[in-house]
């Protein structure tokens, strides 16, 4: 196995057995710290996915700019420790168990599927692209150009949910 | 190459977080797991955008920005609704009964 | 002859408007007089029109006058059609005129009653389904005229309704011909089934070919047709309603009961002599059925009390008597019997009539409550009736068969029918043997009502007496007709024996023709015809005569004081129990079954429970459902979100 590929697997894994941590513990606090490191992970993934760009973007805004906000709030609401039958009893876990492997068999089912060939590019292509425009500059191009328009209306879309935020969590409106 | 074994990756963490937002009562520790679901997602796109070219990368772009925003307007509900009923815990939050 | 249409359609306006009268100006009885009885005249005179023509015109085939189609279905083509030919304008002659002086008999027989709009509507509605059923140029045409006078005759039976008993006999006599008229229509399907049609110029001239004589499928056929006619005319089993149908008034029970709707039956056979002709065992069992009837009415009729009884039983024993004629294959004797009885038969009933009248009018002067039909409440009535007695003594003589009169004629005939069919197959010397001594019986039994009721010391009282009187002219002079024809009757159909030319067997050939063709009737030599007349005539004698020694009138006493039955008598009196043998075997049975299976189980459970009340549970149940799924927790929610995700899934992936 390649480097590369012992690398993927070792984050893939590290990956999973934190993600099962995160819903299991009891205390908010400690899931939020456990999701934060899953999320390392998957920069790690990202960038191994000739996707360096993605992988920053996930370390500065989903880890540091969301999950810094989640731990704003657990610590507003003191819900640092664990609560009181703060996880659902013998059934609940039961059916979510049982859910949850559903959907995996299923979603083992879809992933079966490649992409047609006709659309495939050569292996190698997005890299190539990358020594070209640059690492930024390959995600830039692109979304300056044809997704120009998804782009702006993200930024309401920003604009919006900022000033809901703060009509929402006003004591007095 | 790696496509097949991230799709792998991908499809457990989401029915991690499937089982994580059916599990758990507390709003803002469910909350948490729809970002794994999402986060899933975004690994899906990645792999797919290495062989399929950069408009997966963006769209995993977009979705970030949108979970950004989805968390500040959720987050911001949770403490309307803390304010008015002492607690996150979902079980006690049942106003839609009947 | 075109103008046939008209025949049935003015009593249909007799109806419309007296039914109108009756529900919007009840008590103007004098239109409804004039229109009831008028359009009945009127029908006859067009009759009589087009009778001429037909005589006129000769033709070989039916005039078929074809007014809409009725059911254009597929290869099936029934059209509301009428038919002009010899045996139809026989019927219509009879009905109408019978039929008009009935209706002039009911102005002062029903005067007083204050349903007096509805009985004329009644009564002309069911003269036009008489007729329709005569004219029909087919079995579905025939067959409304057939249902429809059921229903009339259970309207008119039920008459006063308000008493329970009436209103029960209507609804006796009305299912009673329900299990003849089911008869009726499998006959029907199967003679659509074998010759692809229901007209009957038609069906006659392909039965032939597509029947094989003697064959299952046409006896079949004539065996379902007569159960139709056992049911309409009243013979063994279906005859019980037609005793109960007395409790209507008696123009009723002598138009509909002796002079039309029974006779349909008769009627039937006739004009499908075809088909009877190609089943000689069902021609049999016809003869058979009529011939035990005959005799079986007859002993009944030896011990009823009441007047009207008596003549009913009468009623049924010479229907038999036409089933006999029909039955051989003589549809001539058999219609011809059945025009002399319509005489002969009214006039007794009318007369009837005219005694009960007056006794009720005498009791009513005086308020008493004793029976005013009962025979043993009257006697030596011909001291107050002489018009009445007289007429209905010349009825008595036709009826029981002495010559001259109309009756001895056809009821000659039949018997000589039947006898000359003997030499082929014994059997029929049987019928013949139960005709003759049904003869015996009807001489007998009729003498008896006579001088029970209008000779011997009167048992009435003597305050009632001064009140007996005649009936009033309206009443009287239909009487003097149907006497006059009763008389005279036998001169259409004179056998040649004593130089007459058959009139009514010749007029009758284009339609009985061609069943006579297929079972050609046997013939007896002049002497054994004498020998049979002579034996005929002598029985009538005898039987008048014995009446005449055996009873002692002076022995009778009224009703409320007379002893009750002892055996044999007894027996006959109650009819030989047929009417409780029918409660147990069939009215009993067929009314547990309605109230436990049919009601408890089906009406209760099935169709309210399941039907109604199910969907009604079901909804309720399902709205349960779906409000226990509004809980209001968000996990609850979200756990069924997935379980539909996974759902979605699985049927994708299949």
């Amino acid at each position: 196995m390649s480097p590369l590929q012992i690398a993927f697997w070792g984050f893939a894994i590290l990956a999973v057995i934190t993600a099962g941590m995160c819903i299991t513990r009891r205390s908010p606090l400690s899931s939020a710290l456990w999701l934060i490191v899953t999320l390392f992970c998957l920069a790690v993934l990202f960038t191994l996915l000739d996707a360096p760009f993605i992988g920053v973007l996930q370390v500065l805004v989903y880890a540091g700019a969301i999950m810094v906000l989640f731990l704003f709030v657990i610590m507003l609401l003191n819900l640092g420790r664990a609560g009181p039958g703060d996880m659902k009893g013998l059934l609940g876990a039961a059916i979510a168990a049982l859910l949850g492997v559903a959907l995996l068999v299923q979603l083992r089912g879809l992933g079966d599927a490649a992409p047609p060939a006709a659309i495939q590019l050569p292996p190698g292509t997005v890299q190539g692209l990358q020594r070209q425009q640059g690492v930024v500059g390959s995600v830039a191009g692109p979304l300056f150009d044809t997704y120009l328009v998804p782009f702006e209306i993200t930024s309401v879309l920003l604009l919006a949910a900022v000033v809901g935020a703060v009509v929402l969590a006003k004591r007095k409106l | 190459m790696l496509l097949g074994p991230s799709l792998a990756v991908s499809a457990v963490l989401f029915a991690i977080g499937t089982a994580g937002v059916l599990l758990r009562r507390n709003a803002i520790v469910i909350f948490m797991c729809v970002e794994l679901m999402l986060n899933a997602v975004n690994l899906t796109f990645v792999a797919f955008a290495q062989q399929l070219g950069t408009g997966g990368q963006i769209f995993v772009f977009f979705v970030m920005a949108v979970a950004a925003a989805e968390a500040a307007v959720g987050l911001a509900i949770v403490l309307a609704v803390y304010r008015h009923k002492e607690t996150v815990d979902l079980q006690h939050i049942n106003l839609l009964k009947g | 002859m075109s103008l046939v249409w008209l025949v049935p359609a003015l009593p249909l306006l007799g109806f419309l408007v007296n039914g109108t009268i009756a529900v919007v100006r009840p008590r103007a009885k004098g239109l409804v007089s004039v229109v009831g009885v008028g359009v009945l005249l009127a029908a006859f005179g067009v009759a009589l029109m087009v009778a001429r023509a037909l005589a006129a015109a000769h033709p070989d085939a039916p005039v078929v006058f074809r007014y809409w189609d009725w059911m254009p279905v597929g290869t099936l083509a029934v059209s509301y059609a009428l038919q002009v030919d010899a045996l139809s304008v026989v019927m219509m002659l009879v009905v109408t005129g019978v039929g008009s002086l009935i209706h002039l008999f009911s102005v002062g027989y029903m005067r007083a009653d204050a349903g007096y709009a509805r009985y004329f509507a009644y009564l002309n509605l069911f003269v036009f389904f008489m007729l329709t059923l005569v004219l029909g140029a087919n079995f579905p045409v025939t067959f409304v005229g057939w249902e429809g006078v059921g229903l009339c005759s259970y309207l008119l039976i039920g008459f006063w309704f308000s008493d329970t008993v009436n209103a029960d006999a209507g609804k006796k006599a009305f299912i009673m011909n329900r299990i003849g008229d089911f008869g009726f229509l499998i006959a029907m399907f199967l003679i659509w089934r074998y010759t692809g049609s229901l007209d009957y110029t038609t069906v006659f001239e392909r039965a032939p070919d597509v029947l094989t004589l003697g064959g299952g499928a046409a006896t079949a056929i004539a065996l379902w047709l007569f159960l139709g006619c056992t049911g309409k005319s009243a013979q063994i089993p279906l005859y019980t309603w037609l005793p109960d149908a007395m409790a209507g008034p008696t123009p009723v029970s002598a138009l509909i009961h002796a002079a039309t709707m029974v006779t349909a039956g008769v009627f039937l056979v006739a004009r499908t002599n075809v088909l009877f002709a190609l089943a000689p065992v069902a021609q049999a069992v016809v003869a058979g059925v009529g011939a035990l009837t005959a005799l079986f009415a007859a002993t009944i009729a030896l011990k009823q009390w009441d007047i009207k009884r008596v003549l009913a039983y009468s009623t049924v024993s010479q229907l038999g008597y036409m089933f006999v004629g029909v039955g051989t294959g003589a549809m001539a004797a058999g219609i011809f019997h059945l025009t002399t009885h319509a005489f002969f038969k009214a006039l007794l009933f009318l007369g009837a009539g005219s005694v009960i009248h007056a006794m009720h009018h005498a009791y009513h002067a005086t308020h008493a409550h004793d029976d005013a039909q009962d025979m043993r409440n009257m006697g030596g009535l011909s001291r107050f009736l002489p018009w009445t007695a007289t007429l209905m003594w010349i009825a008595t003589l036709a009826i029981a068969g002495i010559p001259p009169l109309s009756g001895f004629f056809s009821k000659d005939e039949i018997l000589g029918a039947a006898f000359a069919r003997g030499a082929a197959q014994p059997i029929w010397y049987l019928f013949w043997a139960l005709g003759l001594a049904a003869a015996l019986l009807t001489a007998f039994y009729m003498a008896r009502l006579m001088l029970y009721t209008f000779h011997g010391p009167n048992r009435t009282g003597a305050r009632e007496q001064v009140h007996l009187h005649e009936a009033p002219w309206v009443m009287t002079g239909p009487l003097v007709l149907l006497g006059m024809l009763s008389v005279v009757g036998g001169v259409i159909n004179l056998p040649e024996l004593v130089g007459g030319t058959t009139w009514l067997h010749h007029w009758l050939e284009p339609v009985t023709a061609a069943g006579a063709a297929l079972a050609p009737a046997a013939h007896v030599t002049h002497r054994t015809e004498w020998v049979l007349i002579g034996g005929a005539v002598t029985v009538a004698v005898v039987g008048i005569a014995a009446a005449l020694r055996a009873l002692d009138l002076t022995a009778l006493v009224p009703a409320r004081s007379a002893p009750a039955e002892t055996g044999l008598g007894k027996v006959l009196n109650r009819k030989w129990y047929v009417d409780e043998l029918y409660e147990a075997l069939f009215v009993r049975p067929t009314v547990w079954l309605s109230r436990n299976v049919l009601w408890r189980v089906v009406d209760v459970k099935l169709v309210d429970g399941a039907g109604v009340n199910g969907p009604a549970a079901a909804s309720r149940i399902l709205g349960w459902l779906g409000g226990r799924l509004q809980t209001g927790e968000l996990g609850f929610y979200a756990t069924v979100f997935v379980l539909g995700v996974v759902a979605v899934l699985a049927r994708a992936l299949k």
